[in-house]
């Protein structure tokens, strides 16, 4: 079994959903010959041809507009929005009809369509190159919003999403494309969606996050580990809908909930874990739920984004808090 | 059966890819005073492009978009407008820019990850570098309504790429200016790559120009490696719009000499060996080679140029590299016009945990 990284893993769970299924088709820009400019589609049009792996015009409304037509008419489109700054072109089609063409037609017509997109900053990108629009895709109803932060994850939910019969948002922290490797068995063993997962036990505290922002999630667990401090760990993964229940269940566990997300803080996807947890598990907690987000500014251009970007040291200091709070 | 509509569309070149006029000049075309200053923008553009690059590669600025081999397309267009007129270039315009007066250090502060190199010390009424592309020409053609609704002898100039008319905005935005008779120019500048993807591939048309007729404006195919070609159009398309006329499209027809970024690597997707040949298109050569038909330019005047441009380059590379760092509150100082109450208690988290040397390196690694 081969080590590989997250984009390496993009690829591998899209050639084996191109074999699988002839109906699978990838669009996008530069996503051909190039391989997308992140080489998620590296070898994709060579090994499937340009009708299947398709260079389009440079137009993203067009794009996921013509991905839902497809959709419809029983191919299992797979678009590549080249960087989510460059997705808004296309949010008419996905709010109007990608989401909503199921219970439109009371389910005659139906939009199996997947939109991938990187996302996230903290790789000096230029501007609009670093985005995290996850809570708007969450807030339309009828869309699956689904983020992976380790190869593992990323091969099993792309097979997820691809296989899934409604419209799914993949989006793909660009920060971690190329962070670490991980042992990936190319099985086409799919990983659920609309489930959380819990990456490491503890009992003092829950932390809760997903995409890249688990890496500095994990490392302030691991130094809070030195204080003796034991914090469980939550990769929220399936963004909408959200399981909720596993992560009642941890706080009821530990008392205490720090949500870690990387996109603005005014009403992002915090604020709704933030909420449930007020609704269904108040009376588990022992302190005040502490949130962790980026800043309600534009994302900064490179020289700023570390300042932007929530840290260690901010986790660290939110963790405290719970814990000093009883 | 009749015909209802029928279009046709000119190329417009005036020298051959030696510098050899093909026919009758327009005047300035034969006016070293006009002509030399534009051939030094074009020779400054260059020089800071090489710069730009090996900046990056060396780790002091961010991802950069060359302008290698569109040099006559900026610098004619820009050099046919008035410092009242208003630009909405792409991010790969700066020839046109720096004839604006954009300076070189506020393009480098730009590409370097710092938003105060938008914030121009000249051309304040000039918008940023445009990334999201084709969205500016709906902006542009705003402005020249805006131009037009107080009467005032104005234009609004917009440029993009040959990708960048495949998008709706591009449409659009073509489509209210002819509707408003807008006093709007703009410039396709067709380098016959959007990224990794053909101009073939991008359009079914035989020309980009002929985009211009579905919207009932008018368009003209330039050869954009011939200065004297681009101002030429240029001239004529401002001066209609200024008198209150209508907008242009200008496809102004060059090549992508470089990579599309320097985050990219074109061996990837074309044959090196075809670039090599478009080398015998470029613009410069073929603007020197009339200049020193004209008696106007020889090597030594070459050579002074090219120390006068490095100096230029060096000179804003050092001002661009002792820039102070910016601060974590510049974050919020601009969002608003005045900070809300609700963000005081962000920007002052942000401030607590700024580490003493904040504000990173100039540049970075990639995009
Ligand atoms: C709306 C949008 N989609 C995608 C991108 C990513 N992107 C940046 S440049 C580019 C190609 C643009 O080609 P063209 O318009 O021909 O301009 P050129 O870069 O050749 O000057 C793409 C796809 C973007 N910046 N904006
Ligand atoms: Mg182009």
């Amino acid at each position: 079994m081969a080590e590989i990284n997250l984009v390496e893993a993009v690829n591998l769970a899209l050639a084996h959903e191109l074999a699988r299924d002839e109906a699978v088709v990838l669009l996008g820009e530069d996503i051909g010959a190039n391989g997308g400019v992140f080489r998620a589609t590296v070898g994709l049009q060579q090994r499937f041809g340009a009708g299947r792996v398709v260079d389009t015009p440079l137009a993203e409304t067009a794009i996921v507009g013509t991905a839902i037509g497809m959709a419809a008419m029983g191919l299992r489109p797979v678009a590549e929005i080249q960087f989510s700054g460059f997705l808004y072109p296309a949010i008419d089609h996905l709010i109007n009809h990608a989401a909503r063409l199921r219970n439109r037609t009371r389910g005659r017509l139906t939009c199996p369509l997947v939109v991938r997109t990187p996302c996230g900053g903290g790789i000096h990108a230029p501007e609009h190159h670093s985005e995290s629009p996850e809570a708007m895709l969450a807030h339309t109803p009828g869309l699956r919003v689904v983020m992976p932060s380790s190869p593992a994850r990323a091969y099993g939910l792309l097979l997820a999403a691809i296989r899934d019969p409604d419209p799914v948002m993949f989006l793909e922290p660009t920060r971690m494309y190329r962070l670490f490797r991980q042992e990936v068995a190319d099985d086409g063993e799919a990983l659920p969606l609309d489930v959380c997962f819990t990456l490491r036990g503890g009992t003092d505290l829950t932390l809760v996050s997903w995409g890249a922002m688990l890496h500095e999630t994990q490392a302030a667990a691991d130094a809070l580990a030195t204080e003796g401090i034991s914090a469980e760990v939550i990769d929220v993964a399936t963004l909408k809908p959200l399981d909720l229940p596993t992560i009642l269940e941890s706080v009821a566990r530990t008392g205490r909930c720090v949500i870690v997300h990387e996109a603005a803080r005014t009403a992002g996807l915090g604020a709704e874990i933030a909420a449930g947890l007020a609704e269904e598990g108040l009376y588990s907690l022992l302190a005040p739920v502490q949130r962790v987000t980026g800043y309600d500014t534009v994302m900064p251009l490179s020289r700023l984004e570390t300042q932007y970007l929530p840290s260690v040291e901010r986790i660290v200091a939110a963790a405290r808090k719970t814990l000093e709070a009883s | 059966m009749s015909t209802v509509a029928r279009f046709h569309i000119d190329h417009v070149r005036f020298l051959d890819p030696q510098g050899e006029a093909l026919g009758p000049l327009p005047d300035f075309a034969r006016d070293p005073a006009q002509l030399v200053p534009m051939y030094r923008a074009m020779y400054l553009t260059r020089t800071f492009d090489a710069k730009a690059i090996a900046l990056q590669r060396t780790g002091k600025l961010g991802t950069f978009a060359s302008a290698l081999g569109q040099e006559a397309i900026g610098v004619g267009v820009a050099s046919a407008m008035r410092a009242e007129d208003a630009l909405f270039p792409s991010y790969r315009e700066h020839a046109a820019q720096l004839v604006r007066g954009v300076r070189i250090e506020e393009s480098l502060r730009y590409w370097g990850g710092d938003e105060r190199g938008s914030d121009f010390a000249q051309a304040r009424h000039d918008f940023p570098n445009c990334v999201p592309i084709g969205t500016q020409v709906c902006h542009a053609a705003g402005a020249a309504y805006a131009f037009k609704l107080r009467g005032e002898a104005r234009a609004a100039v917009c440029f993009l790429g040959d990708g960048g008319s495949s998008k709706g905005d591009f449409y659009e935005g073509l489509n209210f200016a002819a509707v408003w008779k807008a006093p709007l120019l703009i410039v396709v500048s067709n380098n016959q790559w959007a990224i990794s993807v053909p101009r073939s591939a991008q359009s079914a048309t035989a020309t980009l120009a002929q985009k211009a007729i579905a919207a009932g404006v008018e368009g003209v195919q330039v050869d954009g490696n011939d200065l004297v070609a681009v101002h030429h159009v240029a001239r004529e398309a401002l001066a209609k719009a200024r008198a209150g006329g209508r907008p242009t499209l200008i496809e102004a027809v060059t090549y992508r000499l470089g990579d599309h970024t320097t985050a990219d690597d074109a061996s990837r997707y074309r044959d090196p060996a075809v670039v090599q040949e478009q080398w015998s298109f470029e613009p410069l050569t073929r603007l020197r080679n009339h200049l020193v038909g004209l008696g106007a330019w020889g090597p030594d005047k070459e050579e002074a140029l090219a120390r006068e441009c490095t100096e230029t380059v060096n000179a804003a590379v050092e001002a661009y590299l002792n820039t102070p760092p910016p601060t974590t509150a510049a974050m919020f100082e601009h969002l608003f016009a005045t900070l809300p109450a609700a963000l005081v208690a962000q920007r002052d988290e942000a401030l607590r945990f700024t580490p003493r040397k904040a504000g990173g390196q100039p540049g970075g690694d990639h995009g």
